[in-house]
């Protein structure tokens, strides 16, 4: 099954408000098994392998194994996101290992400010020109045929 | 239905999707509305933060077109679309897009997306139009400036409630309805203004892989037809809903090749070492002038490498280690070339761990190494993006400025990207014929949007009316699944396989197949004729009658029967409108046998249809292409 969740790791999200891989699935597959405390996909033939329930893990719990249909076994790739970049651990089928880091935002998270620092002054609800333009376009005006 | 209580929330813009066009759309929107005392509210599926087709991420911004560096015009960029487009597409609504992309991109860089840059400070470029980026958070980021504008101007999101039906008053647009797939709640969302922006459609048509990557589709999974259906269904006029989009891509995972051709340059060649590009391109001059342009259109390309598989050449190779190695071999000496190798695997393979992870995974999995070894590539199955490469979508109304006399006649009807339907608006895939708008292009359409419908209930100022048996009618019909299960459950032993019911992803399958038998996906090799599809419509037909038979016995199930009755509805336009076109204009995405080539005396035109909720009857229209520049000479088609 593409993600699966290694039971001994799951907590169940216990201490936080909102069980964290369940909160952001795109496709509404991951569930908590209540009874256990134990969550897991309900659905690995629609999961996407977007990788988004292993990111927010906070227990790392969750892994991914590449579907079987088409991928050979024996490899993994497990990202550790932070707050301004992720690292990536790639295991090959035949055990080389390669370490990946990239930068994810230049800003503090939380922190994105609408108008982008732009001093707005479009007051005009009939104009092209939208909230932060013509100064977001780095031009004098919005461009026209007329 | 007593378990499920109604939630009735009323609000001046609803905006449906939290996506790339849905975030735009808020964060414009938010900025108005706070000027005029009104409120905003979105709603979407999922959680906004990884909602849509940016949920993992992207490595490029697709839509750039850097006006201020003066070296692409706003023209320059409506020719590319257009060519790529086999001559259709909605100048009008391509050219304001263009003129807005920029602000939404300079945007992006102060709200945090790391964006790469030369040692001068300048954007990296993909290629003309393409930035690149470490684009892990894009999403993140987006997501972050919509609700923190939200936020700023008093208005509110709701996550995990899926929009199924509009709520209409006469033509006008007053609302939809939808349900949380987490409590039993029914949502009644009440507006003078709706946004559409659900995205595109998967799974319409069968994919290659069926055990457990069925979900490793290019499209995401989550993106179910939901525009389609919802502005069908409020009776809008649709476009281009034959112009589906086949990725060519690395094969199986899907990871991208645009970093391949475009920045490495690399070339993809068959099994015979041949490259279809050079070896096929006589076969160009069948599909003048559209043939003959540079770059050729995706879907040209794309027919070149199927008429190798065709042939039997495949598998067809992107030679990666041919192109990493000239690149360092051209970094000078043996020192430099090996500080350049290691960061052209670094880029290699962050263009797939930002964006399609799985493709890194079957790369450890198989040992590649795309500095050693060429990885195969292939036409993935059809999907509906009208956003990126395909132009399917609701007919919508041009800005007023970008018109001239006789476009106005036929693209200008009041306000910009309007539906034909009074106050339902449209962006990203869920607006039609303004292709190549992508994840930046998205997003600007909806802040152009977000303004547009801001006006609108400004001119517009009243709640529009709702009859409550309207409201009372829809709630009994999308609960009706989990009725009618817990109706028949006993009549077997197996809560699958009943005579009573029919559980919806076998529904799904079901439509699957007739698609991609009938109406030109993977196993028909993309071509069809008048008498498949004519026996399509007949099998969807009875497909559409046992949908009042899709049965649920959860929450879970009841979002997905919901999301396969709006495949299945896409499915329906999309039939009817290739069998409308009598011609062969898009070889790469699908091919009429009984009409294999081009007719630009009878189709250079828009084909579109609407669906009439009175009578519950479609109507095929045609359209006419319009120019609002002058259409390209041959001569400067071939200049380049
Ligand atoms: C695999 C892939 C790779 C791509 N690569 C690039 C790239 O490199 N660069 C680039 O610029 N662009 C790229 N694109 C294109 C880009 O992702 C799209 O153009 C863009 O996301 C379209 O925006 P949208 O708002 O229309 O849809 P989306 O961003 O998909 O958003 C749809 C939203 O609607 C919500 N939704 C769906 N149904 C419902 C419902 N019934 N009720 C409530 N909410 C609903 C979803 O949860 C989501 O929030 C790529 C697309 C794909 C699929
Ligand atoms: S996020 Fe991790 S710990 Fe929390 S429920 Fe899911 S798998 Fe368990
Ligand atoms: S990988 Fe993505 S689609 Fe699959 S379960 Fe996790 S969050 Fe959902």
């Amino acid at each position: 099954m593409p993600s699966f969740v290694i039971p001994e790791k799951c907590d169940g999200c216990k201490a936080l408000d909102k069980t964290a891989c369940q909160y952001i699935c795109p496709n509404d597959l991951m569930v908590l098994n209540k009874e256990i405390m134990k969550a897991y996909n309900r659905e690995p033939e629609m999961c996407w392998e977007c990788y988004n329930c292993v990111k927010i893990c906070p227990t790392q719990a969750i892994e991914v194994r590449g579907y079987a249909d088409f991928v050979p076994m024996g490899a993994s790739v497990l990202p550790m996101r932070s707050s301004d970049s992720i690292l990536w651990t790639v295991k090959f089928r035949n055990g080389m290992v390669k370490r990946f880091k990239f930068p994810t935002r230049t800003t503090e998270e939380g922190k994105a400010q609408p108008n982008g620092g732009y001093a707005t002054a479009q007051d005009d609800l009939n104009s092209e020109a939208l909230a932060q333009e013509p100064e977001a376009l780095r031009l004098k005006e919005v461009y026209t045929i007329k | 239905m007593e378990n499920f209580e109604t939630i009735e929330v009323t609000t001046d813009l609803l905006i449906l999707g939290g996506g790339m066009s849905a975030c735009g759309a808020a964060v414009e929107a938010s900025y108005w509305a706070k000027k005029y005392g009104l409120k905003v509210t979105l709603v979407d599926k999922a959680a906004m933060d990884r909602s849509g087709a940016v949920a993992m991420g992207l490595s490029a911004i697709n839509q750039y077109v850097g006006l201020c560096d003066g070296k692409n015009t706003v023209k320059d960029y409506v020719d590319y679309v257009r060519m790529d487009l086999m001559g259709i597409t909605r100048e009008d609504l391509v050219a304001n897009i263009a003129r807005h992309v920029d602000s939404t991109v300079h945007l992006y860089e102060r709200w945090g997306l790391p964006i790469w840059k030369d040692e001068k400070g300048a954007y990296v470029h993909e290629g003309r139009w393409q930035l690149m980026i470490n684009g892990e958070s894009y999403k993140v980021v987006v997501a972050e400036a919509a609700k923190n504008a939200l936020a700023e101007a008093g208005g509110e999101y709701f996550e995990r409630v899926f929009i199924t039906h509009p709520l209409m008053d006469g033509d006008r647009i007053a609302g939809a309805v939808g349900f949380s797939v987490r409590e039993n709640k029914f949502y009644v969302f009440r507006a003078k203004a709706v946004i559409v922006a659900m995205g595109g459609a998967v799974h319409v048509f069968k994919p290659r892989s069926s055990g457990e990557g069925l979900g490793r589709a290019w499209y995401p999974p989550w993106n179910s037809g939901s525009s389609a259906f919802f502005t069908i269904q409020a009776g809008a006029e649709m476009t281009s809903q034959e112009v589906r989009f086949i990725p060519v891509r690395f094969k199986d995972a899907y990871g991208p090749v645009g970093a391949w051709f475009l920045l490495f340059k690399s070339r993809a060649t068959n099994s015979e070492g041949g490259d279809y590009m050079v070896e096929r391109k006589a076969e160009l001059e069948n599909w003048r002038p559209y043939g003959l342009v540079k770059p050729i259109p995706a879907n040209l390309r794309n027919y070149l490498g199927m008429l190798d598989i065709m042939e039997g050449k495949g598998p067809i190779y992107m030679r990666t280690e041919e192109a990493i190695q000239k690149i360092a071999a051209e970094a000078g000496d043996e020192k430099a070339a090996k500080k350049k190798l290691k960061e052209l695997e670094n880029e290699a393979w962050e263009d797939f761990l930002d964006m399609t992870i799985s493709q890194a995974v079957l790369w450890a999995a198989t040992n590649v190494e795309p500095e050693k070894k060429s990885s195969e590539i292939a036409a993935a199955e059809p999907y509906f993006i009208g956003s990126h490469s395909g132009a399917s979508g609701a007919w919508v109304s041009g800005p007023e400025d970008l018109q001239t006399d006789e476009t106005r006649k036929e693209y200008f009807w009041g306000y910009a990207h309007m539906a034909t339907v009074k106050g339902m608006f449209c962006a990203g895939d869920a607006s039609g014929a303004s292709s190549h708008k992508f994840s930046s292009g998205s997003h600007a359409e909806g802040r152009i949007v977000g303004k547009a419908a801001i006006k609108f209930i400004v001119e517009n100022n009243k709640l529009p009316e709702v009859d409550p048996a309207q409201i009372a009618e829809l709630k009994a019909r999308i609960y009706k699944p989990l009725q009618l299960f817990e109706e028949h459950k006993h009549a077997s032993s197996d809560p699958d396989i009943n005579p009573n019911f029919i559980k919806p992803k076998m529904f799904m399958f079901r439509l699957q197949k007739i698609m991609d038998e009938y109406v030109g996906g993977v196993s028909a090799q993309f071509t069809t004729n008048k008498a498949c599809l004519e026996r399509a419509l007949e099998l969807l037909g009875y497909l559409k009658e046992d949908s009042e038979k899709l049965a649920a016995s959860d929450l879970h199930e009841l979002l997905r029967c919901w999301e396969n009755i709006q495949r299945m509805w896409q499915a329906e336009a999309h039939t009817r409108t290739v069998l409308f076109r009598e011609e062969t204009r898009w070889p790469g995405y699908y091919k009429r046998a009984d009409f294999p080539r081009l007719d630009e005396k009878n189709w250079h035109c828009f084909a579109n249809c609407r669906w009439d909720p009175e009578k519950k009857e479609w109507e095929m229209i045609k359209r006419p292409m319009l120019h609002i520049y002058p259409e390209p000479q041959e001569h400067e088609l071939l200049g380049g």
